[in-house]
């Protein structure tokens, strides 16, 4: 499928950032004229998969992540977010609702289950020691005046 | 994240102004809860009306504050979230543990 549009942002793995990347998403889907709700879904996916690299894949320390966002021609947003920290030993059990590796910290376990509510599609790879890459894909419907809704 | 407290007949009602993820949910969980342990508020009302967009680290704040004040018999309501927000809470089911308004 034809690429439309995409983007490349690296970025510190620094609380502060999460903010900056899913409001760089969301003014780059922006675009795409998608309705106000369907940017909150990616805006707030995006919030989950950036915190996800903070909290977990660069604990302690900090790294750097890179979002990609392809705007694609049938009207589908892909957003990759990528980390090169610690790695996910289980994927199936961290995308069970609320299982948290951190408990005490007040997370609710339930990062990957927004993702998966709110995008049409949520791809997890993992390497132990090499780093995660969190895939997700957004529909935009097309609408008579050219956009995508 | 900008947050306004009141204390009104023994409950503690804070307004959150802002976005509540990680970054903004770390900085307010130390002030809510100092001012719970210094005040010992018998009932915590959260006013989500100035909130304008919310993850998951934002149930883990209201489960959270709801696990610190059910320790000692205290209530906890969700008060005025709208749109995404009130969505997000909803798909918490965090309406077992806490009442929102």
């Amino acid at each position: 499928m034809k690429i439309v549009n995409e983007m490349r942002l690296t970025f510190l793995s620094k609380s502060s950032n999460e903010s900056f990347a899913r409001m760089t998403a969301s003014a780059f889907v922006a675009q795409c004229d998608p309705t106000i709700d369907k940017l909150a879904d990616i805006k707030t996916a995006v919030s989950e998969a950036v915190t996800n690299c903070i909290v977990h894949a660069y604990r302690g320390t900090t790294g750097k992540i890179t979002m990609v966002i392809k705007l694609m021609a049938d009207y589908r947003v892909v957003i990759s977010i990528r980390d090169r920290g610690c790695g996910i030993p289980d994927v199936h059990q961290a995308m069970e609702p609320c299982y948290t590796s951190a408990p005490s910290e007040e997370r609710s376990g339930m990062g990957f289950t927004v993702m998966e509510t709110f995008m049409d599609k949520v791809t997890v790879r993992s390497k132990e020691g090499k780093g995660t890459s969190v895939t997700m894909v957004k529909r935009l419907i097309p609408t008579a005046a050219g956009g995508a809704k | 994240m900008r947050l306004k407290m009141d204390k009104r007949d023994g409950c503690l009602v804070v307004g959150l102004l802002g976005e509540l993820d990680h970054h903004g949910a770390t900085e307010l969980r130390e002030t809510v809860d100092a001012e719970i342990e210094s005040a010992g508020p018998s009932c915590l009302v959260l006013d989500f009306s100035g909130v304008d967009f919310m993850d998951s680290s934002g149930f883990g704040f209201v489960m959270g504050r709801y696990k610190k004040m059910h320790r000692t018999g205290g209530a906890v309501t969700v008060r005025g979230a709208r749109g995404h927000v009130k969505k997000m809470l909803e798909l918490s089911g965090a309406g077992k543990y806490v009442t929102i308004e």
